[in-house]
């Protein structure tokens, strides 16, 4: 696992300075260095026995996991390399691999100065993001959380849009602040360890069985909330999510919607409910409320929005509001639920933003009040943003309608109210869905305005995502079967 | 042959997933065959199922498609003599309108893609009728409604196609959002969503009036009267007539709108549970079948006077579902998408022909012009009306009996029920006789060609015959009451169609009254506005939901979370600039303040020393 993350760290430097020798160069070594990361995850997982699939990775014992790995760091503090992959692990970081070669894809034409500076962030950001799927030392994920965050910023910062040192600076503070919270809470928890055993440590698996003083524990779960509630987005701290989107160069908007916002979820899944169980139960109706109300809100402002990209960060929030909703009602169903939603969403927001990105170039604008009818220029992407919009309001036989209904059905189960309250979502979002839509490729449009239509390597890029949405919505099983016992392994011991 | 029963959706579907993906290398006669000929084989592959077939349900499972925790559903197929009647009028009158299109659509410039969407449609529906689980019939509910979107929507240049396309899938979209809350419960009480587990686990558990049964067959009658138009969700299917005449027949006719009948019929277990929930089914269809034919009578547009009467017509069969007239209903569905086929086939010739006229006052003496589409005409209409011996007279006589015989409120079913045929006699007629008799006043530039004219002989034949097909659905349903109503309310119900077709004959042909005058006082000109109108719903909607809607998007678009964080913001700038000022670089100041801060320094260390 480590080599993985070496890979893509020294990668990216190696993109960095091929720009010297030739401005093309960078991307081809940034495609080649993650399909190099690719391949060496896919050979590393076939090698593993099948039976090792199915055990429930086992808090305290490491080989139940799929890897372990575990280096001394900082001994004194009880801080370790530690490093581990389990079914939901392994799902992220394929995922995350998937998408930077997407986010790639999307950055190949687009981005035209320092080209080298630019893939060397992108495979930084997406070291940063392999690590905090996999490292569980707290201490080490905290570093990893604050590393994917500064080549992220940069890119916004430098290759964004207008507005763009507004919205990177409003996306660092808000997710730096909320780490800071964080933080706090991890070396609280650490400490605690010390007082009752002697020693500190920020192991997952040392904490994972250590109890707290129930009031402490809820404030130091809240640091811990926050801080992946702002990442997530969930209501009422999404605000810096549509600025950031909207400025970000279409390869960030996919990376940070595709992935950045999965961490947010990851961690909540991961850390902020497990390790204080009751806590989190006690608190479950709030983030439910959240949840539901940033379903609606979202949906609301979707919308409002004339621009294109702001709506597609709006439909983001709303999205959200479901993992959210289905993280809190912990149980299998909706947890499942959430976790094809990080996978679907995912995809399917990663390419709505690539659509927009590609009209961006094209147009100039992100204004619909300035596109319509665009079918009539380009029927291929017409169709793929067809196909991503009914998607995206969840229609069955696609993977977010999987998502969508495994977390209302689990939802139901603990909380109607909440799950009749989510619902409405259903039609608010095929409300927003359609009229984005209908203002960008349908109503009557201009023959002779020239928008090129999808070239070979952006058809291609969108039928890979066209594929695996309707693969995961036929047959999410292999998805499921895959993280089923990560969630087993979490469940037991609280349920609200 | 159970082996094969998958092939039976994923033929149209392959042919959909070929036309779209081959859209560009393909010319119009490779699409039309394969559009057509893709559901032609699907029709076969049932009509030898359903002659293979030996009584008993057939299934096959394809593969577990969600299994989390105690759920569990398969792509899984159910096939019993409900199914079979579903699956054949699907594939049978499907086949027919597809051949129809294969001329109608001939020309456009998006003729792959009209037969993409509608094998879908076929694809979806076909797996609707046939999932064996909620959670796969619910797929194909959600499938049929996105390409009912698609296709309403078809000639989406124009805006106004658009929004009659998005329409329809809101309004659809919250009956469902109430379907799935309806299974979510069933699940919550039962633990699973296979339709017939659920139906032996409602009876072993649920006493017939449980309230929980109430609450569950409420939210999926929700989910039934969205997506079948009925009261009050039906605002959606008159707009939906933005796209081609064919889909109308297809989808808003035939298949789609009676998905609503079909769930309630095959969740009719669940349903006899909740007799609450029945009494409601019944008084929908019934206010909704009179609202419509009122309606229908004051309308211009030939398809949005057919859509109207469409509305009305599954009024009928959800007032026999609601009276537990449960195979009345199912041959009132077969029978009228037939003649209803026909009927939206035979407009579409007329538009055809016409140069897209639609207005009804802008047609007439079509009937020694266009022959064989009055004729067509003719035979739906009589149909429609239920006049004796045709298709539409059994199955709606059968409903209209049956509605007599509930307890209770039986009486004033049956005196609804009657008053609609009533009126769907002058509707039906006045439409036969204001476009087909008189004055021409447009005259067509073509015949339609055999692709159009051979479906529209073959729906004629089975318009007229169709009453005389038995339904295989004897082993799905409960036995129904055998009692017979009193003589004089059969000859009321069978006698009341010729009435109203005298009545037609007397305003709109003989001129034997004139009704002007009626019409144009002000009280008449009143209600005329308001049925016009279709009773104004459409209005109130505008004022209770789409309003507040936009209203709220406005008042929200400036974020107003946002502004918390700029308070924060401010508030930092304040601060800074207070203190920057604060360093102004005087040496006097600065000794001020320090000696300030001494002071109070001094103070309170000598306060707690003190205290």
């Amino acid at each position: 696992m480590i080599y993985l993350l070496l890979i893509l760290l020294l990668g990216g430097g190696l993109a960095w300075a091929s720009e010297r020798w030739n401005p093309q160069a960078p991307r081809w070594v940034a495609l080649g260095v993650v399909g190099f990361a690719l391949l060496y995850l896919t050979v590393a997982v076939a090698r593993l026995p099948v039976e090792q699939f199915s055990l429930l990775p086992a808090a305290s014992q490491p080989d139940t996991w799929l890897a372990h790995t575990r280096i001394d760091w900082m001994p004194r503090f009880g801080i370790h390399f530690e490093l581990a992959l389990d079914g939901l692990s392994l799902t992220l970081v394929a995922l995350t691999l998937l998408l930077g070669l997407i986010a790639l894809s999307a950055s190949w034409a687009e981005i035209e100065q320092r080209t080298g500076f630019f893939q060397a962030n992108l495979l930084w950001s997406l070291t940063g993001v392999v690590g905090v799927f996999m490292a569980l030392d707290l201490f080490l994920f905290f570093v990893f959380y604050e590393v994917m965050l500064v080549p992220m910023y940069l890119l916004i910062a430098i290759w964004g849009h207008e507005a763009r040192s507004y919205a990177s600076m409003k996306f660092f503070i808000f997710t730096q602040a909320s780490g800071l919270l964080m933080l706090v809470s991890i070396v609280v928890l650490a400490y605690q360890h010390a007082l009752q055993t002697g020693s500190f440590s920020f192991s997952y698996f040392d904490l994972l069985d250590h109890r707290l003083d129930p009031a402490l524990a809820f404030w130091v779960m809240l640091g811990f909330f926050l801080a992946f509630t702002v990442k997530l987005p969930g209501f009422p701290f999404h605000t810096w999510l549509p600025d950031a989107h909207t400025q970000a160069p279409t390869a960030g908007s996919v990376l940070l919607a595709g992935i950045l916002l999965k961490t947010g979820a990851y961690g909540l899944l991961r850390f902020a409910i497990p390790l204080f169980p009751e806590a989190a139960a006690e608190f479950a109706p709030v983030a439910m409320a959240l949840g539901a109300a940033g379903i609606i809100y979202g949906a609301v402002l979707a919308f409002a929005q004339s621009d294109f990209k702001r709506l597609v960060a709006y439909s983001s929030v709303s999205h959200m509001g479901f993992i959210l909703l289905g993280l809190y009602a912990w149980n299998s169903l909706a947890v499942q639920g959430a976790i094809v939603q990080m996978v679907a969403h995912g995809l399917s927001t990663a390419a709505l933003f690539m659509i927009a990105g590609s009209l961006q170039q094209r147009m100039h604008t992100r204004d619909m009040g300035r596109m319509g009818g665009l079918w009539l220029n380009a029927p291929r992407m017409g169709a793929c943003a067809l196909f991503f919009t009914m998607a995206s309001l969840g229609l069955p036989g696609l993977g977010n309608f999987v998502a969508e209904f495994l977390v209302l059905l689990g939802l139901f189960q603990v909380a109607p109210r909440m799950a009749v309250i989510a619902a409405v979502g259903l039609v608010t979002g095929a409300v927003y869905s359609l009229i984005m839509l209908q203002r960008s490729f349908q109503g009557p449009g201009d023959p002779e305005r020239a928008v090129p239509d999808y070239g070979r390597r952006e058809l291609a890029t969108m039928l890979l995502m066209v594929a695996l949405l309707i693969w995961l919505g036929v047959n999410p099983q292999p998805l499921l079967e895959l993280t089923q016992p990560t969630v087993d392994s979490l469940l037991p011991g609280a349920t609200p | 042959m159970t082996d094969l029963l998958w092939l039976i959706p994923a033929l149209p579907l392959a042919s959909a997933t070929l036309l779209i993906l081959g859209s560009q290398w393909l010319g119009p006669r490779w699409v039309a065959t394969l559009g057509v000929g893709s559901v032609g084989a699907a029709g076969l592959c049932v009509l030898f199922t359903t002659l293979q077939w030996q009584g008993a349900p057939l299934q096959q499972t394809l593969w577990t498609w969600i299994q989390v925790g105690e759920l569990s559903a398969g792509v899984s197929f159910y096939v019993d003599g409900l199914t079979l009647v579903m699956m054949s009028v699907i594939t049978g009158v499907g086949f027919l309108i597809h051949l129809y299109s294969a001329e109608f659509m001939a020309g456009d410039t998006s003729y792959a893609r009209y037969f993409a969407y509608l094998n879908l449609f076929v694809a979806a529906m076909l797996t609707l009728v046939m999932a064996d689980n909620l959670l796969l019939l619910f797929f194909g509910w959600e499938g049929v409604g996105a390409c009912s979107y698609l296709l309403v929507g078809f000639w989406h240049f124009d805006a106004a196609n658009g929004a009659a396309a998005r329409k329809a899938f809101v309004v659809t979209r919250v009956g469902d959002a109430a379907m799935a809350l309806g299974l979510f419960l069933l699940f919550r009480e039962f633990g699973t969503l296979d339709i017939q587990a659920l139906s032996a686990a409602a009876n072993a558990r649920w006493e017939v009036g449980n309230p929980t049964a109430v609450l569950a067959t409420a939210l999926l009658l929700g989910g039934a009267v969205g997506k079948s138009a009925q009261l009050p969700l039906h605002t959606w299917l008159p707009d939906a007539m933005a796209g081609p005449t064919p889909v109308s027949a297809l989808i808003h006719a035939a298949t789609m709108v009676t998905a609503g009948v079909y769930l309630v019929a095959r969740t009719h277990e669940l349903f006899l549970l909740a007799p609450p929930t029945l009494t409601a089914v019944a008084v929908i269809g019934l206010f909704t079948l009179l609202l419509a034919a009122f309606t229908a009578l004051c309308q211009h547009d030939i398809k949005r006077i057919l859509a109207w009467s469409t509305i009305s017509q599954i009024g009928y069969m959800f007032l026999g579902l609601g009276v537990g007239a449960w195979s009345a209903s199912i041959f009132h569905l077969m029978t009228h998408a037939f003649f209803k086929a026909l009927l939206f086939l035979a407009a579409g010739a007329v538009i055809h022909c016409l140069h897209h006229e639609h207005d009804i006052r802008n047609m007439g003496g079509l009937r020694s012009r266009l022959p064989v589409v009055f004729l067509s005409f003719l035979i739906g209409a009589a149909a429609l009306s239920a006049l004796p011996l045709t298709s539409g007279f059994f199955s709606k006589d059968l409903i209209v009996l049956a509605a007599f015989e509930a307890p209770g409120i039986g009486p004033w079913l049956w005196a609804g029920a009657v008053l609609g045929a009533f009126l769907t006699a002058l509707y039906s007629f006045r439409l036969v006789f204001v476009v087909f008799f008189g004055r021409a006043n447009t005259l067509p530039d073509r015949q339609p060609g055999p692709a159009m004219a051979t479906p529209l002989s073959v729906l004629c034949v089975f318009s007229l015959a169709g009453g005389w097909l038995g339904i295989p659905v004897a082993n799905v349903f409960p036995a129904e009451g055998e009692g017979h109503p009193a003589l004089w309310v059969e000859a009321v119900s069978i006698g009341i169609p010729l009435l109203g077709l005298a009545l037609a004959y007397a305003l709109f042909l003989g001129r034997r009254w004139d009704a002007s005058g009626l019409v144009e006082s002000p009280l008449g000109q009143a209600f005329y506005r308001f049925w016009h109108a279709g009773w104004r719903v459409d209005g109130l909607y505008d004022r209770l939901w789409v309003k507040p809607f936009l209203v709220l998007t406005v008042l929200l678009k400036s974020e107003p979370v946002d502004r918390l964080y700029g308070a924060v913001v401010a508030l930092c700038q304040l601060c800074y600039e207070g203190l920057s000022r604060s360093q102004s670089g005087r040496l006097r100041q600065y000794a001020t303040v320090m000696a300030a801060g001494v002071i109070v320094l001094l103070g309170v260390v000598w306060r707690a020393a003190g205290g």
